[in-house]
C-alpha cells in the first residue's frame, strides 16, 4: 500500500479516536492534578421552619472572583492521587513502619478503600477471567455437537445471560439468593442453618459476584469460540479419527492450538471488563463487602457533593491499571505477529 | 418548634372560622416564562408538581420527579439558560445548589408575588430567602400495636426501651428479627448514625470549623448502640434501604423501626400488607439514647426554589406556579394526609404525628452546612466494617475522619 494511500485510509479513524479517546483522557489527567479553590466561608444565620441557627455558607462573591482568576481551579500536582482515599502514601508508609509483622501491615492496608477495592478487581479478574474462558469453550463444544434442528434455541439461551441488562440481570440474582428465595433458601438447606445469608457475609457475597460475573461473561467467549470451531480444519480431524484419536485427544491436541489465538483476544476483552466491574457491585449492593475503582468513581460523582478531582484521579489509576494487566497478554501477541530474524 | 406550634395553631383557627381555602388550579394562570421542575419522587411532591403544572396557560411547563434528582439537579442548572428553572430539594441538597451558585435569592419576587407566603416557609440564609419550604419530614419510632400487647410491654420512647422489647419478642417467639431499620451502606446507613450522633450529644465538627470530630465518646456509644440494634435485625440489613426496610415491615416481619414520616402513609394504608399488619401500625414518637435528653433524629424541610441561570420571566413563572401549587390550594382531602404541610390549613392525621412528636421534642435540624455533604458520604463508605465486626467502633470514626479530611482537603474546605 502507498503511504498516502495509508494516510488517507485511517485518516477518519485516527481523527475519531483523537476526539473520543485522547481528548477525554487527557481532560481528565488536567482535572486530576487541580483541586477547588480554598473555599471563602463565613458565619450566617439559617432561618427556617425549625428556627434560626448560626451556620457557615460559601461566600459566593469572593468564591467567583477567585474561580475567574483560575477557573480550573488550584494546581496540586499528585496530591489528590497519593491523598488517604487513593493511593495512601503517607498511611501506607506509617503502617509499614508501625505493623508488628506482615499480616498486621496486611490488615492495615486492608483498612484503606484503594487497596481493599483492589483486593477484590484483582480477585475477580483473576478468578472469572479463566472460568469465562472455561465456560464459554465448553458451552461451544456443546453446542457444536448437538443435532442441527436443536442448534438455533440452544444458541438463544446460551446468549441469553448477555442479552439481559448486567443490572436486571444483577437484580433478579440479587433477589433469588435473597434469604427468602429460591437460591437462599436452597443454600440454606443444603448447609442445613436457617440462618444463613449471603448477603450479610462477605465470602459469600464474593463467591456470588464471581458466579454472576462467569454467568455473565460466559456467552461473549462461547459465541467468540462457536465462530473459531466452525473453522477447524475437518480434514485434519478425520486424520486424527483414522489415526485413531479418542474425542478428548482431538480436542486437546487439534481443537485447542487451533483456537489459541481466540483465546488470547477473550482474555484480553475479559481482564478488560472485569477490572472494571461495577454493575453487580450496585444491583446487589455490595458496597459493605466488596468495591471497584469504578464503583468509587460512581460514588464519587454521585454524592451530594461531587468530588470531581478525586473520580479523575481514580478514572486514571483504573486505565494505568488496565494497561499493567493487558501488558503481558500485548507483548505475548507483539512477539507472535513480528516475524522473528 | 414555636413556629410549628403557630402552624398547628393557625391550622385550628382556619377550620374553626372556616377559612377554607378555595382548591383547584384558579387563580394562578401564567401566560409568560417557562417551568421546568426537577424533584424527588414520593407522592407530597408529585401533588405540588402536578399543581404547579396547572398552572401554566399556555406555556412550555414540565417537571421530572425522579429519585435520582441529586444527581442531576446541578448539571441541570449550571447551564445559561438553565434547563430546570426549580429544583424541590430538601435541607441536606439546598447545600449543593448553593455550592456552585445555580440558585437565585427570591427576595424580589416574594415582595412581587409572595406575600401571602408565611414566614416559617421562607428559607433565609444570611437574611436572604433562598428557598421556600412546603413540608416537615423526620425519622421517628414505628410500632405494631398488638405485638407490644402480647409481650405486655408500654410503647418504647428511648433505644434502652426497643432493645429490651425486642429481647422479649425474639424470646417468646413472636418474631426472630424485630427490629427493622434503613441501615443500607451508603447513604442511609450515614443517615443513621447522623440520627444516633446528634441523639448520644454529640457534634460533628468544632464550632465554626471544618475540622470534624466525631472520634470520641459519644461517637463510640451511637455505634455501639447501633450495633445492639443489629443484632435484632434481618442479618441483611446492611442491604436494606427504606423500601426494603417498608417491605419488611408490611410482610408483618418487624415489630419496631425508626422510619421516615413521609413513608408511614404506605405502611398504613390496605395496600401490600395483611390486615394484622396495617391495622396495627402506629407512628409513635421520635426515641432517644442515653441521658441526653435530645431526640435521636434529625428534622428535615422539603421545598423549593428558582434557577439563578434563568430569564426574569422563567423565574416569575416558576415563583408563582410553585408559590400557588404550596398555598393552603393544595389541600384537599386526597393531599391532606400525603404529608405533615407547612401551609395554613393543614390538619394533621395520625400518620403525621410520629413527625409533629419530633418537631415537638425539640430534634435537630439536619445541618445545613457547606461539608456536611462530604462527611456523610464518609460516614457511608466507612461504618459497615465495624457493624459486621471487622474493626473496633474508634477504628472505623478514625476512618471516617481520615476518608472526609482528604475529600474536604480536595474542596478546598481545608488545608
Amino acid at each position: 500500500m502507498k503511504h498516502s494511500t495509508f494516510f488517507w485510509f485511517v485518516l477518519p479513524s485516527a481523527i475519531l479516536m483523537l476526539l473520543f479517546i485522547a481528548l477525554p483522557i487527557v481532560s481528565v489527567v488536567t482535572q486530576s492534578v487541580y483541586a477547588a479553590h480554598e473555599q471563602v466561608v463565613v458565619t450566617v444565620e439559617n432561618c427556617g421552619p425549625f428556627g434560626c441557627t448560626q451556620t457557615t455558607a460559601i461566600d459566593q462573591e469572593a468564591t467567583q472572583a477567585l474561580r475567574e482568576a483560575e477557573p480550573l481551579g488550584k494546581y496540586v500536582g499528585t496530591d489528590i492521587y497519593t491523598d488517604r482515599n487513593h493511593l495512601a502514601f503517607a498511611e501506607v508508609g506509617g503502617a509499614w513502619r508501625e505493623a508488628e509483622g506482615l499480616p498486621d501491615f496486611g490488615a492495615a492496608l486492608m483498612n484503606l478503600p484503594f487497596y481493599r477495592a483492589m483486593a477484590f478487581t484483582l480477585t475477580y479478574t483473576f478468578i472469572v477471567t479463566p472460568l469465562t474462558i472455561i465456560a464459554g469453550f465448553a458451552i461451544a463444544l456443546v453446542v457444536n455437537t448437538v443435532a442441527q434442528w436443536l442448534k438455533g434455541p440452544t444458541i438463544f439461551l446460551s446468549l441469553l445471560p448477555m442479552v439481559v441488562t448486567p443490572i436486571v440481570g444483577g437484580l433478579a440474582l440479587f433477589w433469588m439468593v435473597d434469604a427468602r428465595g429460591i437460591l437462599g433458601g436452597a443454600l440454606q438447606w443444603l448447609a442445613d442453618d436457617p440462618t444463613l445469608s449471603v448477603k450479610a457475609d462477605t465470602t459469600l457475597m464474593w463467591i456470588m459476584l464471581m458466579v454472576y460475573g462467569v454467568w455473565h461473561s460466559a456467552p461473549f467467549a462461547f459465541v467468540v469460540f462457536y465462530a473459531g470451531l466452525q473453522t477447524v480444519n475437518q480434514d485434519t480431524i478425520e486424520a486424527a479419527i483414522i489415526d485413531g484419536a479418542s474425542r478428548w485427544e482431538r480436542i486437546r491436541y487439534v481443537v485447542i492450538p487451533h483456537l489459541v489465538p481466540l483465546t488470547t483476544f477473550v482474555a484480553l476483552i475479559q481482564l478488560m471488563d472485569n477490572f472494571r466491574v461495577f454493575e453487580p457491585l450496585v444491583s446487589f449492593q455490595a458496597q459493605a463487602h466488596a468495591q471497584s475503582l469504578s464503583y468509587f468513581i460512581f460514588s464519587d460523582l454521585g454524592g451530594e457533593t461531587r468530588l470531581l478531582s478525586s473520580a479523575a484521579a481514580t478514572s486514571v489509576l483504573t486505565i494505568i491499571g488496565v494497561a499493567i494487566l493487558l501488558s503481558p497478554v500485548l507483548v505475548r501477541t507483539y512477539r507472535d505477529f513480528t516475524p522473528r530474524t | 418548634m414555636n413556629m410549628m406550634k403557630t402552624a398547628l395553631f393557625g391550622t385550628a383557627m382556619a377550620v374553626l372560622t372556616g377559612t377554607t381555602a378555595l382548591a383547584g388550579g384558579h387563580g394562578c394562570a401564567v401566560t409568560e416564562g417557562r417551568i421546568n421542575i426537577v424533584g424527588n419522587e414520593f407522592p407530597a411532591i408529585q401533588s405540588v408538581a402536578a399543581a404547579a403544572l396547572a398552572c401554566a396557560d399556555g406555556i412550555t411547563a414540565e417537571s421530572n420527579l425522579t429519585s435520582e434528582h441529586q444527581t442531576i439537579n446541578v448539571a441541570g442548572m449550571q447551564g445559561n439558560p438553565a434547563e430546570y428553572t426549580s429544583a424541590i430539594i430538601a435541607n441536606s441538597s439546598i447545600v449543593a445548589l448553593i455550592n456552585e451558585d445555580v440558585i437565585r435569592p427570591l427576595d424580589d419576587l416574594v415582595a412581587e408575588y409572595g406575600q401571602d407566603i408565611p414566614a416559617r416557609q421562607l428559607i433565609t440564609i444570611d437574611g436572604k430567602v433562598m428557598a421556600v419550604a412546603f413540608m416537615a419530614n423526620a425519622q421517628h419510632l414505628v410500632y405494631r400495636k398488638d405485638v407490644l400487647e402480647q409481650i405486655g410491654m408500654d410503647v418504647p420512647t428511648s433505644y434502652e426501651e426497643v432493645l429490651a422489647a425486642a429481647e422479649k419478642i425474639r424470646a417468646e417467639g413472636i418474631m426472630e428479627n424485630p427490629v427493622g431499620g434503613a441501615y443500607a451502606a451508603g447513604w442511609n446507613l450515614a443517615e443513621e448514625f447522623v440520627n444516633m450522633y446528634l441523639g448520644a450529644g454529640g457534634a460533628f465538627f468544632e464550632p465554626g470549623t471544618p475540622n470534624v470530630s466525631i472520634n470520641n465518646a459519644q461517637g463510640v456509644a451511637a455505634l455501639e448502640m447501633m450495633k445492639a440494634l443489629t443484632e435484632y435485625m434481618n442479618p441483611d440489613f446492611l442491604t436494606h434501604d427504606s423500601n426494603a426496610t417498608s417491605a419488611e415491615w408490611e410482610a408483618g416481619n418487624v415489630a419496631l423501626m425508626n422510619m421516615w414520616g413521609s413513608r408511614t402513609g404506605v405502611l398504613m394504608d390496605d395496600e401490600g400488607s395483611a390486615m394484622e399488619v396495617y391495622s396495627n401500625t402506629v407512628a409513635g414518637g421520635p426515641l432517644t439514647v442515653g441521658d441526653s435528653g435530645v431526640p435521636a433524629s434529625t428534622l428535615w424541610w422539603d421545598g423549593w426554589t428558582v434557577a439563578k441561570n434563568i430569564s426574569d420571566e422563567e423565574a416569575a413563572a416558576t415563583f408563582q406556579a410553585l408559590a400557588h401549587a404550596t398555598s393552603p390550594a393544595l389541600l384537599n382531602d386526597e393531599t391532606m394526609s400525603q404529608a405533615v404541610w407547612l401551609m395554613d390549613g393543614f390538619e394533621p392525621e395520625p400518620v403525621n404525628e410520629g413527625v409533629l412528636a419530633t418537631v415537638a421534642a425539640g430534634a435537630n435540624p439536619y445541618p445545613m452546612l457547606p461539608f456536611m455533604g462530604l462527611l456523610h458520604s464518609a460516614l457511608g463508605d466507612n461504618l459497615a466494617d465495624y457493624l459486621q465486626g471487622n474493626e473496633s467502633a474508634e477504628q472505623a470514626l478514625a476512618d471516617v475522619e481520615a476518608a472526609y479530611t482528604a475529600a474536604a482537603k480536595e474542596q478546598g474546605y481545608l488545608q
